[in-house]
């Protein structure tokens, strides 16, 4: 098979220093895999926050003797506000079950009752983009306003707490990721600028006998790339082993660990492989000024 | 074919490598260009390749100005030049036939027209046979004859040599030079710097002698005097 000159270059390069196309595809493997290994935690983290933030809900206590045709007319109106995704109502009776299966602490206090202590209500869950205190706190005013409502709770503390922890994990996500992916940057840098120097005579050769700098610059770009691509594939197996072995080991925990889907695989190899065309070029370009 | 007028090169340390040269080299002429070390041949070779470009003056090989080349058109002008150096610089893990054929691929030459041209200039420089050869299994000699037909295979105007014959036996030497008379007997321009002045004497060509940075000999005009 006839290949195009500057591919024929980049495999040479492959077939004549292995050890040091090897390297150099080790050291960006392992560089994306840190990067990697980071995204997964911040995933994970992302994933069970978003676990939790399921639990986030407003419930408005019916007063006592609000007839139920009432409140499930209102309850559709709540419907339609932007923010909900769903309204149930739950009835005094349906309270009083509930309470008996989940608190068996009190089982006996709750057998005994001659007049049901507990009121209907309106449970309330919020449109997952919803899940925070400012639209709760919303939320909760507008079913204040109902003639019926006696009372409102959403767990003002527990969501703001879950909103702080919501920007910290999106702000050291930030910097921990921006920081790995520096450090990569250099790294392939570095082991593309070997690459260029072990090469430095062939390429003032090149200018000699009247190459022009794209034809110098090609192989090294394509070699960067598959570079790229290769370290990209490298460090998604690392990751999916550690995953696997991690998760197996970790028991039940491990069972509610999730791993990158398509698009984020994706999305690794192209950063990969742009990664290495970034750093070929940064190394290539002022290699070519300097000759 | 290569024009100095009054051109000088001084380099960003403060150092004067050359001052107010003014030579010219018309098609055709063979020209030895000799010195002590630091006298200024390379700052007028590495003109000539548009390595660098002067600081005062005008420099033009074959029409191109050297002093306002852009970098797109610095590599036209190497093609129109075939380059040699005391240290060969061919590529060794590549074969004789690959080292000259690989001058032609960075022009652009189409493949099928390589091998063919690759064959005649190694059969001008006597490696025919050793077309499959890796450059260290030749002596120096037969790797300056490989440089000389890959600086030779684009058919360029101007034949630079940057002391050609500097780590070559006295054999090896006049066998080289030979080669370069031939080069020039075919109406090329050669230009050859050199320290070994048993081989500029007595061969009638144009010299031209530098001393810190300036020509302080030149036999055309000598020869014009008398």
């Amino acid at each position: 098979m006839i290949l195009p000159g500057p591919m024929r270059e980049a495999l040479r390069t492959f077939r004549r220093t292995p050890l040091l196309s090897a390297l150099s595809v080790a050291s960006i493997g392992f560089s994306l895999f840190t990067i990697g290994l980071f995204a997964l935690v911040a995933l994970n983290f992302r994933h069970s926050l978003r676990t939790l933030a399921e639990r986030v809900e407003v419930v408005a206590f019916v007063l006592r003797g609000t007839p139920t045709e009432t409140v499930t007319a209102a309850s559709q109106d709540v419907q339609a506000f932007p923010e909900v995704q769903e309204v149930r109502y739950v009835s005094e009776e349906e309270a009083l079950a509930r309470a008996r299966s989940e608190l068996v602490e009190f089982k006996e206090a709750y057998r005994d009752l001659e007049t049901n202590p507990l009121p209907a209500s309106l449970e309330v869950r919020l449109k997952p983009e919803f899940r925070d205190a400012i639209h709760a706190q919303l939320v909760a005013e507008r079913l204040r306003a109902f003639p019926f409502v006696d009372e409102v709770r959403f767990g003002r503390d527990w969501v703001q707490r879950l909103d702080r922890l919501r920007t910290l994990a999106a702000v050291v996500g930030l910097v921990i990721g921006l920081a790995f992916a520096i450090v990569a940057i250099v790294i392939i840098g570095v082991t593309i600028r070997i690459t260029v120097l072990q090469r430095a005579t062939e390429i003032s050769i090149m200018r000699l006998v009247g190459a022009t700098n794209r034809y110098i610059r090609e192989p090294f770009l394509l070699e960067g790339a598959i570079k790229g691509i290769l370290g990209g594939l490298l460090a998604v197996v690392m990751c999916w082993l550690l995953f696997t072995i991690f998760r197996r080991s970790a028991g039940e925990v491990g069972s509610g660990l999730v791993f990158f889907g398509t698009p984020e695989l994706g999305i690794g190899l192209i950063f990969g492989t742009l990664i290495g065309l970034l750093g070929s070029l940064l190394s290539v370009g002022r290699h070519l000024r300097h000759v | 074919m290569i024009r100095f007028s009054h051109v000088s090169k001084t380099y960003p340390n403060g150092v004067a490598a050359l001052r107010d040269i003014t030579f010219h080299i018309p098609k055709g002429q063979f020209v030895f260009l000799t010195g002590h070390s630091g006298a200024g041949k390379s700052s007028i070779l590495s003109l000539i390749l548009a390595e660098q470009k002067p600081s005062a003056g005008d420099v033009r090989v074959s029409g191109f100005p050297v002093g306002k080349l852009s970098v797109g058109q610095i590599p036209k002008l190497r093609r129109k030049l075939g380059i040699v150096f005391q240290d060969f610089r061919l590529l060794e893990y590549r074969t004789i036939e690959e080292n000259v054929g690989f001058a032609l691929e960075v022009t652009g030459a189409r493949r099928e027209s390589i091998a063919g041209r690759v064959m005649r200039v190694l059969t001008q420089v006597g490696l025919a046979s050793k077309a499959r050869v890796y450059p260290k299994e030749l002596s120096g000699g037969e790797q300056q004859r490989v440089a000389i037909a890959r600086a030779l295979v684009n058919d360029p105007p101007i034949f630079i040599a940057d002391e050609p014959t500097g780590n070559l036996d006295e054999r090896a030497t006049r066998g080289i030079f030979q080669l370069l008379q031939q080069i020039n007997g075919g109406g090329t321009v050669v230009v050859m710097a050199t320290h070994n002045l048993a081989l500029v004497r007595d061969t009638g060509y144009r010299v031209l002698e530098l001393k810190a940075g300036q020509i302080v000999y030149d036999s055309a005009q000598e020869a014009e005097a008398s």
